[in-house]
């Protein structure tokens, strides 16, 4: 045993110097790697601005105000596709979070064990279905189903509110929304049952030891433990939401409204390139690429707006520890 | 380690190999390739058309990219490709802004149909004040007198008209739209004729099937396709009232009529919307080949004007299969003239 080991050491020092060559080459590799996703977004930053020059030249900050998008007049305003953004993935996220959080504490702590792995392949299978084709779901089932029986029963109930006036068409804002919430239902809920699992067990126990309920568990010592995380999951989701297009463009109605109904058709950043950029030259091209650079703006200022929330979130939890 | 590291070595060098050996055999077959991109309205006469046009010259192959009629122009005013496509002529603009004179031949004809769906989709008629103003938002319901007028004993419902129209720039859009402005004060000045236009209303559909998508799905709405695409999909389309004051089924040979009696300038870059034939379909276009007046690779070059020669004489004789509209014989004439003034 000891002359066994004893060569061992000796063996590794001789090889040093190669497997530090080899360290040094591993250490340039990932710093290619990372440096090179960093200089693909500045690329495609310096591309947008340098594409969207002719619009900002011309607009100034009236791009953001503006609500024509006129190409005979070659008066081109981003607010109405801003605004389908947001509304689209508020709609989307307030749907999907709480479905994904209960699903993912469904699956850490209340499945019985033989259906967890199951039930969780099915899940992350949904994340693997194209855009495209929940586009195509989205007209022939969901928009159909919606128009017949949903959104009348919503506009019967609770027509008073603006949200719900106006003329039912089956595709616009909310149906799009109800579209992306399934497309980062995976996603979210993957991220949540990952962060809920690393839930230390002695929390739990701790909790039940004090005589807590399953809910009290679940809400004391579970879901404000991994409170941080959750909020990670949902800002993932955000991200993905916000620049979803295939499946939005066949549902929204894409037609640039503001309307307090959410009923009525809309159109979003990411699907007013795809459907206009082919044909589009001159101040409209230029003005597409801003609205891709207005697209990369939003999902940036949203993670920042993220990180600010959660750091917020851990101090005030120090805090509340001290 | 080093076994995976050979493997892949021996893996690149055979593929360097393999890539070395079909060049080679292009080398030897020496094709010229003539490429052309634009309108994804012309793509399936050209599919035909290179498929027939090869089988009788094997020295040429061409290849069409359908990448839209804008991006077609774009790529010809870049000199990346050897003709373009398009389905609205170029401007005064676009034109000044490409290095040379660029040649308009026209090279099919084909027709904008108005599409609906209503309980039993019953053959519709509509005339220029009906359609304005659904598309204006101004005519908003079905039973509106002016649509009952021209459909007596039709039983058409007391429902809103839902309007769709494309979302993405588009060749057909360019024709129902200039089609709407020759036919409508209103829609000149408030809305234009464009590949993409300010709607006044309505919802929006992604190309041809993203509008019949729309229509199909929802009930009372009323859309616009190009005619063979209706005609593939056997999906209901009105009779139009003409600029004669007639009323006319869409057909190849009414968008023929339409193009007989069109006043076409020298250029070509002509409207044949609202044509003055009494048995002429009203929204009716034409689509263009772009290609430079001075061709700078001779050999090419003249392939190429061969090629697009035969497109507009020959290749006429089958665009019918097709649903496209044959040029009428004065109009081929024209251009084939127009053609021999390409210098190489």
């Amino acid at each position: 045993m000891t002359s066994n080991s004893v060569p061992t050491t000796p063996a590794r020092m001789t090889n040093s110097s190669g497997s530090r060559g080899a360290d040094r080459l591993f250490h340039l590799l990932c710093l290619a790697g990372a440096l090179t996703v960093g200089v693909l977004l500045l690329l495609v930053l310096v591309e947008l601005i340098k594409g969207s020059h002719l619009s900002m030249a011309k607009f100034g900050w009236k791009f953001f105000t503006s609500t024509t998008w006129d190409p005979n007049i070659d008066e081109y305003g981003a607010l109405p596709f801003i605004f389908g953004t947001i509304v689209t993935s508020i709609i989307a996220l307030l749907i999907a979070v709480p479905l994904s959080v209960g699903a993912a504490i469904y699956l850490t702590d209340l499945a019985p064990m033989w259906l967890r792995q199951p039930l969780t392949s099915i899940i992350e299978m949904l994340a693997a279905v194209p855009s495209v084709i929940w586009g195509l779901w989205g007209i022939f089932v969901l928009v159909p189903a919606l128009r017949t029986t949903v959104y009348p029963a919503l506009q019967k109930s609770l027509g008073f509110l603006p949200f719900f006036k106006g003329p039912i068409l089956g595709v616009g804002i909310l149906t799009a929304g109800i579209i992306v919430a399934i497309m980062i239902l995976p996603i979210v809920t993957s991220v949540s049952r990952e962060v809920l699992r690393s839930v230390p067990n002695l929390q739990r126990e701790a909790a039940y030891a004090l005589g807590a309920t399953r809910w009290e568990v679940t809400r004391i010592a579970v879901l404000s433990y991994a409170r941080r995380g959750l909020f990670g999951a949902a800002v993932l989701g955000l991200g993905r939401a916000l620049g979803e297009t295939m499946a939005v463009t066949m549902v929204i109605g894409n037609q640039p409204n503001i309307s307090s109904s959410l009923f009525s058709s809309s159109d979003t950043l990411a699907s007013v390139i795809a459907n206009q950029f082919p044909e589009a030259s001159g101040i409209m091209l230029s003005s597409l690429f801003q609205l891709g650079l207005v697209l990369l703006g939003v999902t940036i200022l949203v993670n920042i707006i993220a990180q600010i929330m959660i750091h917020a979130l851990t101090t005030a939890e120090t805090r509340r520890v001290a | 380690m080093k076994n995976l590291l050979t493997k892949f070595l021996v893996a690149a060098v055979g593929l360097t190999v393999a890539a070395g050996c079909s060049q080679k055999q292009e080398a030897v077959n020496a094709q010229t390739q003539v490429v052309g991109a634009g309108s994804t309205f012309d793509n399936p006469a050209f599919m035909m058309w290179k498929d027939a046009y090869a089988r009788q010259h094997k020295d040429i192959q061409i290849n069409y990219q359908s990448i839209g009629s804008g991006a077609g122009i774009k790529q010809l005013t870049a000199q990346t490709v050897d003709f373009g496509a398009s389905d609205a002529p170029m401007t005064d603009e676009a034109m000044k802004a490409a290095p040379g004179k660029i040649l308009h031949i026209p090279i099919v004809a084909g027709a904008v149909v108005i599409t609906y769906n209503l309980p039993g989709n019953p053959k519709l008629k509509l005339d220029e004040d009906t359609l304005s103003g659904i598309y204006l938002g101004e005519i908003t319901k079905w039973n509106d007198p002016k649509i009952v007028a021209l459909n007596e004993g039709m039983k058409l419902p007391n429902e809103n008209i839902i309007v769709v129209h494309r979302s993405d720039g588009s060749g057909t859009t360019f024709i129902f739209t200039d089609y709407m402005s020759s036919i409508s004060k209103d829609w000149a000045t408030k809305v234009g004729k464009n590949t993409s236009v300010n709607w006044p209303t309505g919802v929006g559909g992604k190309g041809n099937e993203g509008v019949s998508g729309q229509v199909k799905q929802l009930p009372n709405s009323i859309g616009y396709v190009e005619l063979g695409y209706a005609v593939q999909n056997k999906m209901p389309f009105a009779d139009l009232k003409n600029k004669a004051g007639k009323f006319v089924t869409a057909s190849p040979e009414s968008v023929s009529k339409a193009m007989a009696t069109a006043t076409i300038p020298d250029d070509f870059r002509f409207s044949m919307v609202n044509a003055p034939g009494d048995e002429a379909y009203p929204i009716s276009g034409a689509s263009w080949i772009l290609l430079y007046q001075k061709q700078s690779d001779a050999a090419k070059g003249k392939m190429l004007v061969d090629f697009l020669k035969w497109c507009a004489t020959e290749g006429q004789k089958t665009s019918p299969q097709l649903d496209y509209a044959p040029l009428p014989d004065s109009v081929q004439q024209r251009a084939v003239k127009l053609l021999d003034t390409v210098t190489f």
